[in-house]
């Protein structure tokens, strides 16, 4: 890397405006989960929020902003496969591509285990 | 920066023979850096392994030919009182162990290492005109990882309860249940030969596209560094979901855990007490996530070997390099999403099923284009039938028919009938054994000269091939006829007990007699191998001709440096028959032409 | 001889050896964590009874304040970074330290919580939800522990490298915080996931 001190100095701002973000967003998200949604719709803020905590922590932290094509290449490709291993295997539960509201029309077994 | 662009610092007269303090035998030969060094502890364990994995088969070829006789060999070191084998007589559970050993070992430990940890590691670095893979020690420890699971899973044949007897696929309930410590043993071994392949994959991917020599674009490459290439990156991304999936096994079995058992299992008329609601088939999909890209991990090594093979041995340049190099890219991302076309009978819907049968027939196509393109290399050649050649053409027919039984298993109509059952078998062996195995002979008759300065020699190098060629159709043809008769695989018996299967029965005897004459042709190969090392034709730097950098090292290459000097590249892979020179072949490294 | 590009870059990829590498080895993180994270949608999904039992949930307090602690951990680590290319060498130890010492602080809670359910025999044979936690979790708690690792050994001997090797020693100092920046990443993610959407 051949990035100057000056340069180092402006960046460590961005660094503590990063952290204060991140804190906001975690106390955000704590205040999130007990308001009265869905689970689907809560579930889906959830994620959101951590998604750009996450981000912040991906550009910034780790500088992925200015980061070679290479790096990019490889992540896009990463987080392909990675979303076709979540998603696929919940398709495969139910008979189609489709949200699965329909899993528990049978009788379940009643279980056994005790608590 | 003093260097050239994109080239290493230039040691000029220097070379490799810097100053290196004289290495004791330990750092040298045991805890080596050296690619080379490492490329070779990786190729005699694994053909240790490889043989070892044999000889399970050859075992279980034996109770599939003779149900309930006493094995002579096992009957030698079994008394009555043999937990597994007494007197000989291989036991239900005994052969459980075998199948699902054999097959453990051979993928794991003999195949992947053999073709990537030996081959590639030996290879690549001198092939792209490096001096090491980019991280020398991070190889030795895949190495070492590897060598510490390969261990494990041997010495889980003496657990309590024997070894793991789940099959390599290792399903719960079934793995869970089973009391055998073996079963546990095979999880932690997993966790070492996966953390291997993951290191290693690192490292292959780094080098290749760091450690080019000046001149060495990517289409440049040899197309065995662009299988190796693409082969890292499946085992680096697909490897993972089932490391994941052997701990939360692991938790199963060792913190009673149910990550994959379902709610209410009875077992042997008693619930089972835990708590419930995992699900079974999550580990097929985990664990097929990995293995259907484990499965091209077997054969692109091979498949480059046989390209690099053919093309030295027709004097021409391979056809359609480009679109063997466009195949190969688009085989390897489609190969992580098929997996599924393990699983169409465990009950998924119709909409997913035609998902994954359209992407395993998309599938096919690259393969075909690759298989085409090594076809028709062969069109108008000067071929030359060396002993590497004949592997090399062995190949492609077996890898033919492997590929095509393939199609009816992709669709999931004729899946149906043929699920589970030696067709299956038969399919899988085809591409690996006669595929891949041909494949990493081809590269071990056609290296050797590199590696130590001698030929293998050619007279017993031709009769293990004919001797291994038929009698690798003789032990997998009759599997896929077995198999559409609907004798379904991991039969303790090979079928005895059942109806349907007395009319091919005679074929047990035929496939195990041909395999005890296959391991009688692979002694060709043993007594070729070490009467060669020691006394072999001696041959000069390029006794093939060929104009790959490997060959422009000197024999062997040097220790921790391999070139003379850094080599240059001038031109692409296959020069050969370049009209208007002298030589039928001009090397990469060769900067005019004559 | 050297392998080129360890701390040079190499012209056409404009990248070292170790960079390339470590983001490659996060790829295969990725996958793993992937595989964990499918686990938990794929048995919540197909598991009519889910979710911790009502009297024993996770402490989203403790949960809060750890999340707190690895992205301080984080900033720190990339001060770590920073401050070596500024050649404050001084204010790189002091960073390096607040990293271990967060991070300790986080395994420490960590045990705290984990301790607190096996008291009340809560186990990962409990449940699913439990199985899940734990081994998510725990996993993720082993790459902590790693990290510390790691970062001790630059408190200690491996800073010696600074005064012979100074770019050489930033770039492994990157090279970790890349790593320790996905650890926390995990996190950010686990947090929610376990403490707040069940």
């Amino acid at each position: 890397m051949s990035e100057h001190a000056e340069d180092v100095r402006k960046q460590v701002k961005v660094y503590i405006g990063v952290f204060i973000a991140l804190s906001v967003l975690t106390v955000v998200t704590v205040l999130v989960a007990g308001l009265d949604v869905s689970v689907p719709v809560g579930l889906l803020i959830g994620l959101l929020i951590a998604l750009v905590k996450g981000s912040l922590v991906a550009f910034f932290f780790m500088h992925l902003s200015h980061e070679k094509k290479l790096i990019y290449g490889t992540l896009v490709l990463t987080v392909f496969f990675f979303l076709v291993l979540i998603f696929v295997p919940i398709f495969a539960l139910t008979g189609s591509f489709e949200s699965p509201e329909h899993l528990y029309d049978f009788e379940a077994p009643t279980s056994v285990h005790e608590h | 920066m003093s260097e050239t662009e994109g080239g290493a610092p230039a040691h000029g007269a220097h070379g490799a023979h810097e100053d290196h303090a004289p290495e004791g035998f330990w750092r040298k030969y045991i805890f080596s850096v050296d690619h080379k060094m490492i490329g070779i502890q990786y190729g005699i364990t694994a053909l240790i392994f490889l043989f070892f994995g044999f000889i399970l088969m050859l075992l279980m070829r034996w109770q599939l030919a003779y149900p309930g006789e006493a094995n002579p060999l096992l009957a030698l070191v079994a008394g009555d009182g043999a937990e597994f084998f007494p007197g000989g007589k291989i036991t239900d559970g005994f052969y459980n162990q075998l199948g699902a050993m054999h097959g453990t070992i051979m993928v794991f430990m003999g195949v992947v290492p053999l073709a990537v940890g030996a081959f590639g590691n030996y290879f690549v670095p001198l092939q792209i005109g490096a001096i090491d893979m980019a991280f020398p020690r991070l190889n030795m420890a895949s190495y070492w990882s590897f060598f510490v699971g390969g261990v494990i899973m041997l010495a889980s044949f003496f657990a309590e309860g024997g070894a793991a007897q789940a099959g390599w696929t290792a399903y719960p309930p079934l793995s869970e249940i089973t009391p055998a410590k073996g079963q546990i043993m095979w999880l932690l071994g997993m966790v070492f030969l996966i953390t291997s392949s993951l290191l290693g994959s690192i490292n292959f991917v780094v080098t290749i596209i760091q450690l080019r020599a000046p001149g060495l674009t990517y289409m440049r490459m040899p197309f065995f560094v662009w299988a190796q290439l693409v082969t890292a990156f499946l085992l680096l991304l697909a490897f993972p979901p089932l490391e994941a999936a052997g701990f939360m096994q692991l938790s199963d079995k060792v913190f009673g855990s149910s990550f994959f058992l379902p709610s209410g299992l009875v077992v042997s008329s008693e619930q089972l007490g835990n708590s419930g609601g995992g699900s079974a088939i999550l580990w097929q999909h985990l664990f097929w996530f990995l293995a259907h890209p484990e499965v091209y991990v077997l054969i692109l090594p091979a498949m480059g070997i046989v390209a690099e093979v053919i093309a030295n041995n027709t004097r021409k340049p391979l056809f359609g390099y480009k679109s063997l190099v466009y195949s190969l890219i688009f085989l390897g991302f489609m190969s992580f999403i098929v997996w599924a076309h393990h699983m169409f009978m465990t009950g998924m819907g119709e909409q997913v099923a035609a998902f994954f049968q359209t992407t395993t027939m998309i599938i096919s196509i690259p393969s075909v284009v690759i298989l085409t393109a090594l076809f028709l290399s062969l069109w108008g050649g000067s071929i030359r039938f060396t002993t590497p050649m004949l592997f090399a053409l062995g190949f492609l027919p077996m890898f033919g028919i492997g590929g095509l039984t393939g199609l009816p298993l992709g669709l999931t109509i004729t899946d149906i009938p043929l699920h589970d059952t030696y067709y299956v078998i038969g399919h899988f062996h085809y591409v690996v054994a006669p595929g891949t195995l041909l494949g990493l002979f081809a590269g071990i008759y056609y290296w050797f000269p590199k590696m130590t300065g001698r030929k293998l020699n050619d007279v017993l190098g031709k009769i293990h091939f004919w001797g291994t060629f038929v009698c690798m159709n003789g032990v997998f043809w009759p599997m896929l006829h077995q198999g559409m008769s609907g004798v379904s695989r991991r039969l303790f018996d090979g079928g005895e007990s059942y109806a349907h299967a007395q009319d091919v029965l005679w074929l047990n005897k035929v496939m195990s007699h041909s395999a005890f004459a296959l391991f009688v042709f692979q002694l060709f190969f043993v007594v070729n191998f070490l009467w060669s090392y020691f006394a072999g034709k001696k041959v000069e730097e390029n006794p093939w001709e060929a104009t790959t950098l490997e060959w422009a090292a000197p024999t062997p290459p040097i220790p921790h440096g391999n070139f003379e000097t850094v080599p240059t590249v001038y031109r692409g892979p296959y020069e050969y028959s370049v009209p208007g020179q002298e030589r039928d072949f001009v090397p990469q490294d060769q900067a005019e032409l004559a | 001889m050297e392998i080129p590009y360890t701390v040079d870059l190499r012209p056409d990829t404009r990248l070292t050896n170790p960079k390339l590498g470590i983001w490659l080895f996060l790829a295969s993180e990725v996958m793993l964590f992937g595989a964990l994270f499918s686990t938990y949608i794929f048995l919540r999904v197909a598991n009519a009874e889910w979710g911790p039992h009502p009297d024993a949930k996770l402490n989203v307090w403790l949960g809060m304040i750890n999340t707190f602690v690895l992205i301080a951990s984080s900033v720190t680590m990339v001060m770590c970074w920073a401050t070596l290319k500024m050649n404050q060498f001084k204010d790189f130890k002091r960073n390096l330290l607040y990293t271990v010492v967060l991070a300790l602080t986080f395994m420490v809670i960590k045990s705290f919580e984990y301790g607190g359910k096996f008291s009340h025999d809560i186990f990962p044979s409990t449940s699913t939800f439990y199985a899940t936690y734990f081994l998510m979790t725990g996993l993720h708690g082993i790459h902590v522990v790693g990290g510390v690792v790691v970062l001790v050994y630059f408190l200690g001997p491996g800073k010696k490298m600074w005064e012979t090797e100074p770019e050489k020693f930033t770039n492994r100092i990157e090279v970790t915080g890349l790593y320790w920046h996905f650890v926390d990443l995990v996190w950010i993610f686990l947090f929610p996931t376990f403490y707040l959407l069940s």
